[in-house]
């Protein structure tokens, strides 16, 4: 049973529909989309230890870019925390409060993320 | 019986004589830069091959890898390995010296002549935007795709024509595992060696302008490169299970479980014969040398000094086999993503389990291994508190006093009461370290967590030579780096016990009359209200050598002859002279115990300053009086 995605005080929880806008932090396992913000202020509920820009640039320089695809894979045991995302033909691993700071316009959804 | 000190390469003479030839012609510097998991490693050990030397950059906790290499028209190059980056916006410890070198503003570091920029050729998207970005500097450079077996057998085609147009540069194949395009790669860098330096136009890049690069980084990409048609899934196959919420969990579980046990049991076996090896050296001087203070120097000090140092050689070379194998492998991020969120909770990053877990062994080789840490507040945390984990060299002093004092019964039908004792001393241990690290990362790093954002690499099967020199190097490093600062100190105390010798008629044993003594007799009403006799204290000061080594000196002062074993006389002696009130609080007392003067000097390496091994002793001192202080106090409280 996977929550498509996850619930949280601000979001309220809903299968995410193709084309919706959804905070790469609050996405369950089997989600697809497209990056179409990177350092969205406004969409992280979760205080992160980085300024804003710098974080952004973080997520810049290890491939987090408009336009690149990406899909959850993995989400850790505990809490479903970090996540294991593909982004375009690599992987990243990252925590959902740094993940919130990647808007992503849902493409679909695959029950399962095996490849 | 030899004494083999793993100094035996040619190695390091051969670098100073091959440094003296190749000044005089100035070699051309070359330094290697890339991504992290890109072969960089193995192509510096392909380059390079023995002739390397590993140091630290001044004043920085940062490994300086530099070797030598020869180019097929016979000059020689001197090759700098650089620490993996993504940018040149440097994050960590390591990344500031991959950035200055670069730029040629590291003090004491001559800048580069030509830059190597290692790629994975599996992996183009991150390096390309890197390579933009090193080209800013101004310096000549060769691109060298490295992987490329693994990158045509997977079916990329690459346009290395095409890609050498668009970013100006010469763009040499190599496999570095094989030895594969070292030839072309040389020449390439002898070759662009002549070009004129442009003026270095670096600044950090904006997040503007980082977005702007990757757009370039991306056309130049589709241009040149076609991926397979048939992806690679077996990196994905094997992390739906490896990464899977509880049979990945399971997985990580039965790999540390038997790393741990390699540390502790494969390691045994060299550990004694080390040992015994230098026990019959020492006999053998014994027997030959006159009594006398030159004697007891070089049996008890010298010769049992370097001992001490050489026993824990096999447990580190075992550890870092593992993490070794573990990174190249592409598993240590996996098992990093997995234990985040466990070791998060306590302030930890999810790396430092592995050093932790091996601190179980000894915390020697667990400082070591928190160099798998990037970000230095992390790795500092982690090597405070590895020293907490019950090592194996308390185990002895536990035995002792647990045969001595806890009955040996069952209890609840199935556990034996002594086993339970030494499981809770183990498990006061785990906790007290997890607390530690949440109290330092609460108080002290309020706010400065670092964000976990990792690759996780494709899978890679690790080359059996790349994993044998990187062993190598280890307890090499250990040996010449923390041998001689812990060597020092096993002298230190040496000295402490033996010196003065016993009056001639001396009844009692001689540490009795040596600076230990007088310290032990000094410290006792201090130790007293934790219910510590004077031959604890006296016991105590030898104890700094290793712990274990209280045991024995416990033996000494109470003038116990084979009172080594646990179950031997000493546990009667012991019996009769503590209360169990005192045996309580002995045995607090190691739960943090900070006398250990080899981890001290580890830490000293490991941090390069004196700062860090005083902070360490001090708060495990502290710890260790208030622990044995309550304990003493409670157990009389209850007629103990």
């Amino acid at each position: 049973m996977h929550a498509l995605v996850r619930s949280s005080p601000k979001l309220k929880t809903s299968i995410p529909q193709a084309g919706a806008l959804v905070p790469l932090g609050h996405g369950g396992k089997g989600l697809r989309g497209v990056v179409v913000q990177v350092g969205a202020a406004s969409a992280s509920h979760l205080p992160t230890a980085l300024a804003q820009g710098e974080l952004e640039r973080r997520l810049l320089e290890i491939g987090f870019v408009e336009g690149a695809e990406v899909e959850i894979l993995h989400e850790g045991m505990i809490g479903r925390d970090p996540i294991g995302v593909r982004l375009d033909d690599m992987r990243v691993a990252l925590r959902r409060r740094e993940a919130d700071s990647v808007l992503v316009r849902v493409q679909g959804v695959i029950a399962e993320a095996a490849e | 019986m030899s004494l083999q000190v793993p100094e035996a390469q040619p190695s390091v003479a051969d670098i100073a004589n091959d440094t003296a030839a190749t000044q005089r012609t100035a070699a051309l510097r070359v330094a290697l830069i890339g991504n992290p998991n890109c072969g960089k490693t193995a192509l510096f050990n392909a380059l390079t091959g023995a002739r390397q030397k590993v140091a630290n950059y001044a004043g920085v906790t940062v490994e300086r890898k530099e070797g030598l290499a020869q180019s097929p028209s016979g000059a020689m190059l001197r090759v700098l390995d650089l620490p993996g980056t993504y940018s040149l916006r440097a994050r960590s410890p390591d990344e500031v010296v991959t950035r200055d070198v670069a730029l040629g503003r590291l003090e004491g570091e001559t800048p580069p002549d030509v830059m190597i920029c290692v790629a994975d050729a599996t992996n183009l998207r991150l390096v390309l935007r890197l390579v933009l970005e090193l080209k800013q500097i101004g310096r000549p450079m060769v691109l060298a795709m490295n992987m490329y077996d693994i990158a045509e057998r997977q079916g990329w085609s690459i346009d290395l024509a095409r890609l050498s147009q668009e970013l100006a540069m010469p763009v040499v194949t190599t496999v570095a595992t094989r030895r594969r395009g070292m030839d072309k790669l040389l020449a390439a860098v002898e070759s662009v060696s002549g070009a004129a330096h442009e003026s270095p136009a670096w600044r950090e890049p904006s997040a503007a302008e980082l977005r702007a690069a990757h757009a370039e980084a991306e056309r130049i990409r589709k241009t040149c490169i076609r991926p397979p048609s048939h992806p690679d899934t077996l990196t994905g196959r094997l992390d739906s299970v490896l990464l899977h919420p509880v049979v990945g969990v399971a997985i990580l579980l039965a790999v540390l479980f038997f790393m741990f046990q390699a540390v502790f049991s494969w390691a045994q076996p060299p550990m004694d014969l080390i040992k015994s090896a230098f026990d019959h050296l020492s006999t053998l001087i014994t027997q030959v040398m006159p009594d006398g203070v030159l004697r007891s120097l070089i049996c008890d000090g010298i010769i049992s000094g370097v001992g001490s140092v050489l026993v824990f050689v096999p447990q580190i070379m075992i550890l870092f086999l593992f993490i070794i194998l573990l990174e190249d492998s592409g598993y240590m991020a996996r098992a990093a993503f997995l234990m985040d969120k466990i070791m998060g909770g306590a302030g930890l990053h999810g790396r430092a389990f592995i050093p932790l877990l091996s601190s179980f062994a000894c915390a020697i080789p667990g400082i070591m291994g928190a160099r798998v840490i990037d970000n230095k507040r992390d790795r500092l945390t982690t090597i405070l508190v590895a020293p907490l984990m019950t090592c194996s060299a308390r185990i002895p002093v536990y035995t002792l006093i647990i045969s001595a004092f806890v009955p040996n019964r069952a209890v609840w039908g199935f556990a034996s009461l002594q086993g339970l004792v030494m499981f809770g001393l183990y498990a006061t241990g785990i906790l007290s370290a997890l607390a530690v690290g949440f109290v330092v990362r609460k108080i002290f790093w309020r706010g400065a967590a670092e964000p976990f954002l990792m690759e996780l690499p494709a899978y890679k099967r690790p080359d059996a030579k790349n994993v044998a020199m990187g062993v190598l190097t280890r307890g090499k490093i250990f040996v010449k780096r923390a041998g001689t600062v812990i060597l020092a100190m096993m002298i230190v105390v040496w000295f402490l016990s033996s010196v003065p010798g016993p009056p001639p008629g001396a009844t009692e044993p001689a540490i009795n009359y040596s600076f230990a003594g007088m310290i032990g007799h000094g410290l006792e009403p201090l130790l007293r209200p934790i219910g510590f006799t004077w031959q604890i204290a006296v016991a105590l000061i030898p104890g700094m050598a290793a712990r274990e080594v209280a045991v024995a000196a416990l033996g000494t002062v109470y003038a116990v002859s084979g009172g080594e074993g646990a179950t031997g006389p000493l546990a009667g002696v012991l019996h009769a002279h503590w209360s169990l009130a005192t045996a309580m609080a002995l045995l607090a007392w190691y739960v943090f115990a900070p006398q250990c003067a080899a981890t001290l000097g580890v830490i000293k390496r490991e941090t390069n300053s004196w700062t860090w091994p005083l902070v360490t002793f001090v708060y495990m001192l502290v710890l260790a009086y208030a622990a044995a202080f309550a304990t003493y106090h409670i157990a009389q409280a209850f007629g103990a």
